[in-house]
């Protein structure tokens, strides 16, 4: 292994150091990490998952399964990176993974040797047999779970930023060599709004490993000159679309690390009414006795590493291959001084090729495979038989084995749309089936062409159909020699009869052959369960490598064709994505939005807590001192029935009820009339589910002839907002009817207290507030400190009170101008809580009741559902279950001792063993200033009947039994003489 | 994703828009007191293995219903009117 010392395309100007395992590692500008690693001599870059053997850089791309690595230290580590597609930058600073104390004596290594126990299923036969029960596996599996696995995430908060942009194009194309340049160019050339999307740092793909400055360096260097003139192309490189979604999505991460200012990772969503898949192909590796040594790797990598990073992988190569594309490693390999033998299962090569070879000073031997790679630490020989058993296997010394059993297409964003690829027998390997409809088409590799022209001209003609008729997409390019393909003369041959040792089908999971025929043996069938219960080409890997081969040894057991056997369907993402670029932003406070009231800002510069409903942030309660949320609302709640207090309810759902047909409308959602209701007044109303559940309720006023101001709880206003306009432009288009939310557009706050009107009449001197003038349940225009208010006369709290409207705009103003004028009168601002304690108090139904499962009868509002008239719910609210006389109703309850009681605790019957259901449980509960007693509201069955009683409330999560006497839950000022008054 | 042709606001992100269920059911009559139709328009449903009718509510958008034919086998959306103009 060595760098040599001319030739690559590294900027060899531009040296950089980079740290592994704590050691300095040198390389250059246009490095990988890997590419460095092999430079630098590192066989041993990781140990395996289970075994802990050693392993070294396998391949050169995204498919890497071997050279797994944590990169960065502290909050910005990141495991499990393949160092193959990892760029080498200075400063950069890796570490291998899944070995201690070292990669070179790993303690995990005794897992080698106890291989026999980790076998395929290993995971799920561990519970069974005779521990099980025990919970011995369970402390085994500690053990295990450390022994086995990839790198460590960082549990510390990622100090990266990323960020999202959705875009759109008319052709995406996926993948930058030849055939998605052709593509590109002749999309671009028709005018077509163009991606090219490239996962790697620079446009060529598989040109790049060809050596410098051949045919294909020219072709590629032209076609890029052509596209940069072409301003409707968008080039992004460092780019990988791991996804294709439905419709025209595709989700692509374009890795933006070591640019200054910029986030690290930036996630794509693409809208690409067509695309031109050009993903090409993965060598698929050979299988022998332990082809998983240091220095066993993937022909094409080797080609990559020597051509694109000037690094010569081994002096003494051995090149195994059962195809064509092999050669051009060999003859690379040997015009770079190295000694090599190629190991051709075919026992027909094509003359050429041959030729070519051997004039090189390269050793053919046809009809001949690697059976086991030899070596302590890494490959030092190969034992090489033929193919027909016919003779004694050689060993061949070797300090390289560069193996190719074919390729395999890139089929997985085809397959994640269009499911199962279609299977080429000549070829061994899947390939899109031809779709004409589809909008993602395949060019160049991926579809297993045998000539270079071919991967050029159709890639031209995919992206010259996908940019539609128009334009003109010229001349295709010329080809070049692109050196001798696989598909054209191809054996299937990927493992040898006679293997010798562990023959790794996956290196990342460490699968064996002897895996694959133990899951065989016991029964398995299908490919989807073959790949779960053996992990074949599971993690990272995702089908990349390990697949064909896994899928060809188990149709080979069952005496199937692959074909038969199937394929496992892909699923995004094609290559990993860290969970920060699809995330981007929105984290921690920007998750989702943030409602604030119009009078937030008064709430918080007056120290009030602030608590969450919904999206909402509310005023919960205003301490004073050291006060607790216990204290505060006792003193606001006490407050307000003595003196006066202000709450802001801004957050009720509002909806502008409007037309001709609006009293229809309302008769309709509603239980009670509504015709009767005249201009001025307001009416509380209850709406039940098309099931005849209880959904909402709330108070409406009317504005006038056609117009209603509706209010709903905080909780359902969205909802029912779209329920009314999805009726209205359905089922009951007859209505002439338009509702609009005005939620946002009106500040509300409720004036409670027996002091309220006082106060209000000194701020509106010139409306006549009395009883008579404005009775409770009717509403007045007025002015407050030159502000247009609306004032309902309407009490939650029991108390005399007003809700008093205002445009948003005007809210804190408003505000601010009843708290001044109210100082004489002490008033204070209340908050949730306490106007939670002052609705329980009066028997308010509010969300802890109206919780989906209760009817109108349940909350003892029976009154307000008609008889005279059909409305939602009518009919199915008579559903026998929902009109029995042992459901629960809603009672009061009076808790004695000093704890209340807590919501969601089961009541029982005096004296009876808590178990089960119980009679009924606890929905809000506070404890009441005016009664001087802890109370709460209740679901208790057929408890109307049972006022009086003595039951127990059990609270069986705290393990807590308190007991209470039913009671009306109209526990305050029954007759309401206070809000009337 | 699913994108939606909205008729009022052109070609949108799934994420734009909630989906509420089948558009095929029709409300009885609101007279109509046979508890069996309700149960019928309220709870039956057929779960269809290819095109299906169902509303959609562009909800961040124009806040149009809208009917859809979907297939729910390959998420492909062949057609999109709005509800208040769809045949019923």
């Amino acid at each position: 292994m060595k760098r040599l010392t001319t030739g690559g395309r590294i900027n060899r100007d531009t040296p950089v150091t980079m740290c592994f395992d704590g050691r300095d590692l040198p390389g250059f500008e246009g490095d990988t990490l890997a590419s460095a690693l092999l430079a630098a001599g590192h066989k041993t870059v990781g140990r395996s998952f289970k075994y802990h053997r050693r392993r070294g850089v396998y391949s050169a791309g995204v498919e890497e399964p071997n050279a797994m690595v944590t990169l960065h230290e502290g909050a910005f580590r990141e495991p499990n990176t393949r160092a193959t597609c990892v760029e080498a930058q200075d400063g950069l600073v890796a570490a291998s993974q899944n070995a201690w104390p070292s990669i070179h004596l790993d303690i995990g290594a005794v897992n080698n040797l106890l291989s026999p126990f980790f076998s395929a299923g290993f995971y799920y036969k561990t519970f069974i047999g005779p521990f099980s029960g025990t919970g011995f596996w369970m402390w085994c599996e500690r053990f295990i779970r450390r022994a086995s696995g990839m790198g460590r995430a960082v549990h510390l908060p990622d100090p990266d930023t990323y960020e999202k942009v959705t875009t759109t194009c008319d052709v995406l194309v996926i993948g930058g060599g030849a055939a998605g340049l052709s593509a590109a160019l002749a999309a671009g050339r028709k005018g077509a709004r163009v991606i090219l999307a490239e996962q790697d740092t620079v446009l060529g793909g598989a040109i790049l490993s060809d050596p410098m400055g051949g045919e294909s360096d020219f072709w590629l260097k032209q076609i890029e000159l052509e596209l940069h003139t072409l301003p409707n192309i968008r080039i992004l490189t460092r780019a990988s679309v791991f996804g294709a979604y439905d419709s025209d999505t595709y989700g692509m991460v374009e890795h933006l690390s070591g640019c200054e200012g910029q986030p690290r990772q930036r996630y794509w969503q693409i809208h690409a009414p067509r695309a031109v898949m050009a993903t090409g192909a993965i060598e698929r590796p050979m299988v022998f006795g332990n082809n998983d040594l240091p220095g066993v790797m993937l022909a094409g990598a080797v080609r990559s590493y020597l051509n694109r990073f000037a690094v010569l992988a081994g002096q003494t190569a051995l090149v195994a291959t059962n195809n064509d594309s092999a050669y051009a490693t060999a003859i690379d390999l040997a015009s770079a001084g190295a000694g090599v033998t190629v190991v051709d299962t075919r026992t027909e090569v094509p003359q050429a090729l041959r030729e070519q070879a051997e004039t090189a000073g390269i050793r053919v031997l046809r009809g001949h495979a690697v059976i086991a790679a030899r070596g302590r630490k890494c490959v030092t020989s190969a034992l090489v038989a033929p193919l027909d058993q016919n003779g004694e296997p050689l060993q061949l010394a070797c300090d390289l084995i560069a193996a190719s059993a074919g390729w395999s297409p890139n089929v997985h964003l085809w397959s994640q749309l269009y499911k199962t690829p279609e299977y080429r027998p000549e070829s061994a390997c899947f390939i899109p089936r031809a779709l004409f409809e589809a909008h993602l088409q395949p060019a160049g590799l991926v579809t297993a062409p045998t000539e270079m022209a071919q991967i050029i001209t159709d890639g031209f003609a995919r992206g010259s159909e996908a940019a539609g008729p128009d334009g003109d997409a010229g001349t295709v390019p010329e080809s070049f020699d692109g050196g001798p393909l696989w598909s054209g003369n191809f054996s299937p041959v990927w493992c040898a009869p006679g293997v010798k040792g562990k023959a790794f089908v996956d290196l990342q999971h460490d699968v064996k052959l002897s895996d694959i025929d133990q899951a065989h043996l016991e029964g398995y069938v299908s490919v989807e369960h073959l790949k779960r219960y053996t992990t074949t080409g599971m993690a990272t890997d995702q089908g990349k490598l390990a697949n064909v081969n896994a899928l060809a040894r188990m149709a080979d057991l069952q005496e199937r064709e692959i074909a038969e056997a199937g394929t496992t369907t892909f699923r995004p993402p094609f290559t990993p994505v860290t969970i920060g670029a699809l995330v981007g932003q929105d984290h921690g406070a920007h998750v989702r939005p943030t409602r604030r009231t119009p009078i937030h800002d008064w709430h918080v510069a007056q120290g009030a807590a602030l608590t969450e409903a919904g999206l909402w942030k509310r005023a919960w309660y205003y301490p004073q001192g050291d006060e607790d949320v216990g204290a505060a609302y006792r003193r606001e709640a006490a407050h307000v029935r003595a003196h006066i207090g202000l709450v802001d309810v801004s957050t009720l759902g509002k909806i502008a009820v409007q037309g001709p047909d609006a009293a229809t409308f309302l008769n309709r959602v509603y239980t009670n009339g509504w015709k009767s209701l005249r201009p001025g007044r307001i009416r509380y109303g209850v709406m039940l589910r098309e099931d005849g559940i209880v959904l909402d309720d709330g108070a409406t006023a009317r504005l006038g002839e056609h117009e209603y101001f509706m209010t709903t709880t905080t909780a359902n206003a969205a909802k029912i907002l779209a329920d009314f306009e999805r009726r209205l432009q359905s089922d009951w288009r007859d209505l002439k009817v338009h509702v609009t939310s005005l939620t946002d557009q009106f500040a509300a706050m409720a004036l409670a207290g027996p002091k309220s009107r006082a106060l209000l009449q000194t701020l509106c001197p010139d409306v006549d507030l009395s009883p008579d003038a404005l009775p409770n349940n009717s509403f007045v225009e007025a002015i407050i400190a030159e502000h247009p208010v609306r004032l309902h006369r309407m009490s939650f709290s029991g108390e005399l009170a007003y809700e008093i409207y205002t445009p948003s705009g005007h809210g804190e103003p408003v505000w601010q101008a009843i708290m001044t004028a109210g100082a004489p009168h002490r008033i204070i601002a209340y908050g949730t809580e306490s106007m939670g304690t002052l609705r329980i108090e009066k028997g308010h139904v509010a969300g802890p009741e109206l919780d989906g499962r209760t009817t109108i009868e349940d909350l003892g509002l029976a009154g307000l559902a008609s008889s005279k008239k059909p409305f939602v719910g009518s009919v199915l609210r008579h559903r026998p279950l929902l009109q029995s006389a042992d459901r629960a109703q809603l009672v009061g309850l009076l808790v004695e001792g000093d704890e209340g009681a807590r919501g969601g605790s089961l009541i029982f019957a005096k004296g009876a063993a808590p178990e089960g259901h119980g009679e009924g449980w606890v929905t809000s509960t506070t404890y009441s200033p005016a009664l001087g007693k802890y109370i709460a509201m209740a679901f208790v069955k057929n408890g109307q009947a049972r006022l009086g009683e003595e039951v127990q409330i059990v609270n069986l999560l705290e393990n807590q039994t308190s007991s209470a006497r039913l009671i009306s839950h109209h526990f305050f000022d029954p007759e309401g003489e206070r809000q009337n008054g | 994703m699913i994108r939606i042709h909205c008729p009022i606001c052109g070609q949108r992100s799934e994420t734009e828009f909630s989906y509420y269920g089948d558009a095929t059911v029709k409300r009885p009559d609101e007279h109509d007191t046979d508890p069996a139709l309700w149960v019928d328009y309220v709870f039956t449903r057929d779960n269809p293995r290819g095109w299906h009718r169902e509303y959609w509510h562009h909800v961040q958008g124009c806040r149009q219903w809208l009917v859809l034919e979907r297939n729910t086998l390959t998420h492909e959306v062949s057609a999109c009117h709005l509800a208040s103009e769809a045949s019923s």
